[in-house]
């Protein structure tokens, strides 16, 4: 059994050299809160740690002409301190901080959320909702992705051998949109979601609901993009019978498991339940020019 | 490579360790530095008996590699409060009987501390909040959050 | 009878300004002793301990709930550089079924010793196998790794339910159903039959107007200390063993780990660590033993801790199990029988609590015609170890939901049902006790006087109220008091310290001895310096500790007042002890000696003074009775339950340290609401203990809850000589019928299961 070794390079062809070099059992620390954990209880066995937090890349938060560029490693903790990422993007940043407790918050980032892989993930319903969009490096350069394209299931996702995620870009919203992201736990904090929703809006000036994005955690395999959900809620005000037929359409994407934290039963009931109360409050968020 | 060297400032000094890549930072204070006041709970970030801040910022030292401690200043609850003065805090968890058994106050100290660092007048559900992270099993919370917030009164002045 | 209405309203007392109950220490507020130690980070517990050429203990645990050892291997393991010991059930000495102490919770040192390493059968996930010990703990736990465990898997059983079926799979082939007659012949998961009646429950049962009948169940739950199991031991070549471990009593480290472990008592010694929490659970042994054998076959000191994950799969919990209840009714609200069947589930050695669930159900009501039946069963889940107040909540929960739902059917508040029915002075309870004065119908009476129970409710909302009973009990306690050269005085008990005993120790030794509290150091001895003493449990420790402290403090007033008279060459009955001073009595021209001039003599006078006593309380332990109000807050749609408002009222006795005291009754309420809304064991079909972690063994967290409201009711004990009365278990007993009947009450149906998860909720909601 060769040691764990452990290297914190300072730029994305460091990394990707010695990912490279790792032949396979390198892995990326983010904020560790994921990965950490999964060594300790030895359901990986990591032979290079490759730690991305010293890459400026990785930490960076900017704006650019298309929208804010969040670094994969930035720690929710920070991003919640951005008042204009925060203004824009209220679904994806609330979404970052609802992930484990003020210490998780320290570390935890939207990259190692993504990577890791979980159907129940906060902060990707709520990115794939906003339409985010990744920054990939690896040993074939650089690509970029759709979030909701990643995950392809529970554990797994769509990076090849050697990459990882860089950077998001959270693309530049209309006037008169924005976002929210409900999840239900059992307590107030510290839980992982039971049910997720995140949903994204563009009202015009009438009210009438011009584009949306509705996405569900905890439901399927993998956090799931509900188009249709989005579809029934465009040309309508929200009335109650349209958020009735976005919620079955929610409950109709939903293909949850049985497992300690929820029922079958209990997941879709609530993700449609959710997925309203968040529309409501993106939508309100848009009234209230909040 | 089996050991690292890492040098770090705790509590103000600069300190020099060799670590394991597999060694958490809460490995590190405790068992390489005899560090024992943060308190090892759960080893998966679920209680917060090992919080610490890092850069000013609060984390699970159980969540960090000793290793990424490189270059960091880290502050435990050895370093809360004068030699011959409690931290307001630390007197207020006193005075309040915020404590029972005691295994799980460094950690909610060093949190406490952290949240009237950046929050000097926090409302009780803001407390609440911020110290989710803190498992206590035995006061039910009450004192401590009493404790808090007349700390916050009083370090407001 | 007083009232204090805790949470500060007092102000926080300083030394001696003197409490409102005619004390000048008992009553107040002092920052307790080793308060400093442990907001520094000072203070040592378990895991804190570092010996010399100390090496690390890790625990080979069965993956299998229910399996035969066919063969360990170590060959591995003891090729791995580091490795100096391997140990596995072959290393202790075999006992048998007979090795055990009697009592109302028999204690098997048979059980005991498989509990702590499997012998030819694993019966829980988690159960240990074996142990190495190496130069480090990462060595350890790779060796651990490495042993080679070979087995026949079983099938598991894993509920009571089940256990008890006809062709279920016995656990152990010698367990044969006691207290049935005559004694089965046939082995079986059915450890015991417990049976208590009053009267004639059936024939009185028949008198009833209304009758409420119904049934309950509730899933494991674990003490859930922060604190996982640590200890480190030190085996000498002379055979001197040295422990240093944080538990609840030092002396039962002591005497079952010598039990186990085939020692004389004189061999070991026990220092005690300041302890992170136990609440019962840190009431037996798991690790010492096997510490104790790395370091006899090492030659090294050997420190072992557990992860969370050990201490989820192998220790504590407490029994989950089932309830049948009924309860009948006069029109006017007037109990006229009882009737409680309960089912606990044991783990996977007998006894289960089940019988003190039997004895504590219906205490709270004064019941002339009543049964209650108690099941003990084996599972292949971890033996159940004490937990506040064990086996009372679970049957509470029973009775408290039918009372609720009797006084709706009757339409008569629940509290004033209760009251009604109340048990009081002279009232004889189920298991046979007759009560002396008790603060029952107190505290009904001050729970219906809260401004928290005359506040209306919003819509979603409901509110829950719930009565619990527990024993308290005395034990045996010793204890020292030592005056310094300088007047300070040492109080040592070995009594380990679980949430601010050292205060009250200090605070009753003042009183007596009239020296500020603030010059008293309270200390937790070890086992080679003060004798012998019982553990810390079932509220035991103010009582009778603080009794033993008492009567010693008052044998060094003796001692003092010797020492005056003879500088002051007068009988020994011419001196008083007045306000921390002798006196005498009839020549008042001599000037009275403070406990600091006459420690200045005490060379002269005789050499050092102390005061000690040894003492088994049998008698007055007052019992503890209390009374909840919960809101709570139900949101239709998802049936997540919001906890709004709680205030927690028990009679007491007299609080010696009030704020600590209202510390017990939130942190028990705290640890009540958890129970009733998300805590739980969940298994897989295999018998694999899944939440082993807080992420999912979910206790109340600080945004969980509202303040926590007490009202003291201070019904002195005649029992104690300050009147005090245990505490610490009384409030874990109402909270799971408060919570179930607010959120009953919420919903307009009755939840009849816990944990109250959102699921569960919702399914009632939507049952229509």
């Amino acid at each position: 059994m060769a040691e764990l070794q452990f290297a914190a390079p300072e730029t994305v062809n460091q990394a990707i050299k010695i990912l490279g070099g790792a032949k396979g059992k390198g892995r990326i620390l983010a904020g560790g809160t994921d990965l950490l954990v999964q060594m300790r209880s030895g359901r990986i066995d990591p032979g290079f740690i490759v730690d991305i937090k010293n890459i400026p890349e990785l930490t960076e938060i900017k704006k650019e002409k298309n929208g804010f560029r969040v670094g994969a490693a930035v720690s929710g903790a920070r991003l919640g301190e951005h008042k204009s990422v925060k203004k824009k993007w209220p679904g994806v940043v609330e979404a970052l901080e609802l992930i484990g407790s003020t210490q998780i918050q320290g570390r935890a980032s939207l990259g190692g959320n993504l990577c890791n892989g979980s159907p129940a993930a906060d902060s990707v319903p709520a990115m794939i909702a906003a339409g985010a969009i990744c920054k990939i490096a690896g040993p074939k350069g650089r690509r970029t992705a759709k979030v909701e394209d990643i995950v392809t299931g529970p554990g797994k996702t769509s990076l090849k051998k050697g990459e990882f995620i860089i950077s998001f870009l959270l693309p530049e919203k209309p006037k008169k949109s924005s976002e929210a992201y409900l999840r239900l736990i059992p307590r107030t904090e510290m839980d992982i979601a039971v049910v997720g929703a995140g949903v994204s809006l563009t009202l015009d000036s009438q009210g009438i609901c011009t584009k949306a994005r509705v996405a569900l955690g905890a439901v399927a395999p993998k956090p799931v993009l509900v188009e249709e959900a989005g579809l029934i809620l465009v040309g309508s005000k929200l009335d109650p019978d349209t958020l009735e037929k976005m919620a079955s359409a929610c409950r109709a994407a939903c293909n949850p498991i049985d497992d300690m934290r929820g029922t079958v039963e209990y997941r879709t009931k609530v993700a449609g339940v959710l997925a309203t109360r968040a529309t409501k409050i993106a939508a309100e968020r848009v009234r209230s020019g909040r | 490579m089996s050991k690292q060297h890492v040098t770090m400032t705790v509590n103000g000094d600069p300190v020099e360790v060799l670590c394991r890549a597999d060694q958490t930072l809460l490995d590190c204070l405790r068992d390489e530095m005899g560090l024992t006041g943060t308190k090892e709970g759960c080893s998966t970030g679920d209680c917060g008996a090992c919080s610490v801040t890092v850069d000013g910022r609060l984390i699970c030292a159980c969540l960090m590699l000793g290793v990424e401690a490189e270059g960091r200043k880290i502050e435990t609850i050895e370093g809360i409060g004068e030699s011959e003065e409690l931290h307001p805090v630390q007197r207020h968890f006193l005075e309040e009987a915020a404590l029972q058994c005691g295994i799980c106050t460094p950690g909610f100290i060093v949190a406490a501390k952290n949240l009237l660092e950046k929050n000097p007048n926090p409302t009780e559900e803001e407390a609440r909040y911020w110290l989710a992270g803190n498992l206590c099993r035995c006061t039910g919370y009450d004192k401590i959050i009493k404790a808090v917030l007349k700390a916050a009164e009083e370090m407001r002045g | 009878m007083t009232l204090q209405n805790g949470n500060g309203h007092n102000g926080n007392g300083h030394n001696g300004n003197g409490a409102s109950n005619g004390y000048k220490y008992v009553g107040t507020r002092p920052v307790r002793p080793d308060g400093v130690d442990k907001v520094t980070g000072r203070a040592n517990f378990g895991a804190d301990i570092s010996l010399n050429g100390m090496i690390y203990g890790s625990v080979v645990r069965s993956p299998h709930a229910h399996a035969k050892i066919k063969k360990i291997n170590f060959d591995k393991a003891l090729k791995l550089k580091g490795v100096k010991a391997v140990i596995s059930g072959k290393d202790f000495p075999t006992l048998k079924p007979s090795d055990k102490l009697p009592g109302v919770a028999p204690l098997s040192f048979y059980d005991m010793s498989r509990n702590v390493i499997a012998r030819d059968k694993v019966l829980y996930d988690g159960h240990a196998i074996a142990a190495v010990a190496a130069t480090t703990q990462a060595i350890a736990d790779k060796a651990a790794k490495l042993i080679d465990v070979e087995y026949k898997i079983l099938k598991p059983v894993m509920t009571a339910a089940d256990a008890m079926k006809e062709k279920a799979p016995v656990l152990h082939d010698d367990l044969f159903t006691e207290g049935v007659d005559p004694t089965p012949k046939k082995a079986s998961n059915i450890a015991k039959r417990t049976e208590l009646k009053l009267g004639d429950p059936e024939v009185a049962m028949q008198s009833a107007d209304f009758i409420v009948e119904g049934d309950y169940s509730t899933e494991t739950v674990h003490q859930g200390y922060i604190e996982p199991h640590a200890c480190a031991a030190n085996f000498a070549q002379d055979g001197s063993v040295s422990i240093w471990a944080s538990s609840q009593g030092a002396f039962m480290i002591r005497a079952y780990t010598a039990r186990l472990c085939g020692m004389s008592t004189s061999k070991i010694k026990v220092i005690p660590a300041e302890i992170g929490g136990g609440f019962g659970g840190k009431t037996t042994i798991y690790l010492e033993p096997l510490a104790l054998m790395l370091a006899k076959s090492s030659g090294r000191p050997v420190k072992m801790t557990m992860s969370r994950t050990e201490v989820m799969r192998a220790t504590g919990p407490t029994s989950g199990g089932t309830a049948h209840v009924k309860i009948g009714a006069k029109k006017d609200g007037t109990l006229v029988a009882g009737t409680l069947e309960l089912k606990y589930e044991a783990g996977a050695f007998p006894g289960s609590p089940v019988a003190l669930g039997c004895m504590t159900g219906f205490a709270p009501y004064d019941l002339k015609d009543v049964a209650c039946l108690g099941w003990d069963v084996v599972v292949n889940r971890p033996k159940a170890a004490a937990y506040r107040a064990p086996g009372a909540p679970v049957a509470a929960y029973a009775v408290e939901s039918a009372m609720d739902e009797l006084a709706h059917k009757l339409g008569i508040d629940p509290l004033t049902l209760r009251r009604k029915n109340s048990a009081k002075e002279g009232t004889k309870a189920v298991y046979g006790v007759e009560f002396d004065r008790i603060g029952n119908e107190d505290c009904l009476q001050a729970a219906q006087k809260t401004k928290h129970y005359n506040t209306p409710l919003g819509e979603n909302q409901g509110r829950g109220v719930a009565s619990g009973f527990w024993f308290n009990i005395g034990g045996t306690s010793s204890a020292e008091v030592m005056i310094n050269e300088d007047g300070t005085v040492i109080v040592a008990t070995g009594s380990p310290d679980i949430g601010g005993s050292r205060a009250s120790m200090a605070l009753m030794a003042a009183e007596v001895l009239g020296v500020d509290v603030s010059r008293i150091k309270p200390l937790v001895a070890d086992t080679e310096s003060v004798p012998y003493s019982d553990l810390t449990g079932g509220s035991r420790v103010t009582f009778a500790t603080g009794k033993a402290v008492i009567d010693a403090a008052e044998d060094a007033i003796k001692d003092m007042k010797r020492r005056a008279a003879k500088v002051w060459k007068v009988d020994f009955d011419q001196v008083d002890w007045e306000n921390g001073s002798a006196i005498c009595i009839e020549n008042d021209e001599i000037k009275p000696m403070s406990v600091a001039d006459i420690a200045q003599i005490a060379g002269k006078t005789g050499g050092a003074i102390s005061g000690k006593a040894n003492i088994n309380v049998t008698k007055g332990a007052g019992p503890g009775f209390g009374t909840h109000i919960c809101d709570v807050e139900v949101d239709p749609e998802t049936g997540r339950v919001t906890v709004l408002r709680y205030t927690a009222i028990q009679d007491v006795g007299t609080a010696i340290h009030p704020s600590y005291v209202e510390g017990q009754l939130q942190g028990g309420a705290a640890q009540g609401i958890g129970w009733a809304l998300n805590e739980e064991y969940v298994y897989s079909k295999e018998g694999n203990l899944l939440n082993t972690g807080f992420l999912d063994y979910r206790v109340p967290v600080a945004s969980d809850l509202p303040m926590i409201d007490t009202v003291l009711v201070e019904v002195p004990n005649a029992g104690h000589p300050f009147g005090v009365r245990g505490v610490g278990e009384t409030p874990i007993v109402p909270p799971l019928g408060a919570v179930a009947n607010a959120v009953s009450n919420a919903i307009g149906k009755r939840m009849t299961s816990l944990p109250m998860s959102p699921a569960k909720i919702l399914q009632k909601i939507d049952a229509g």
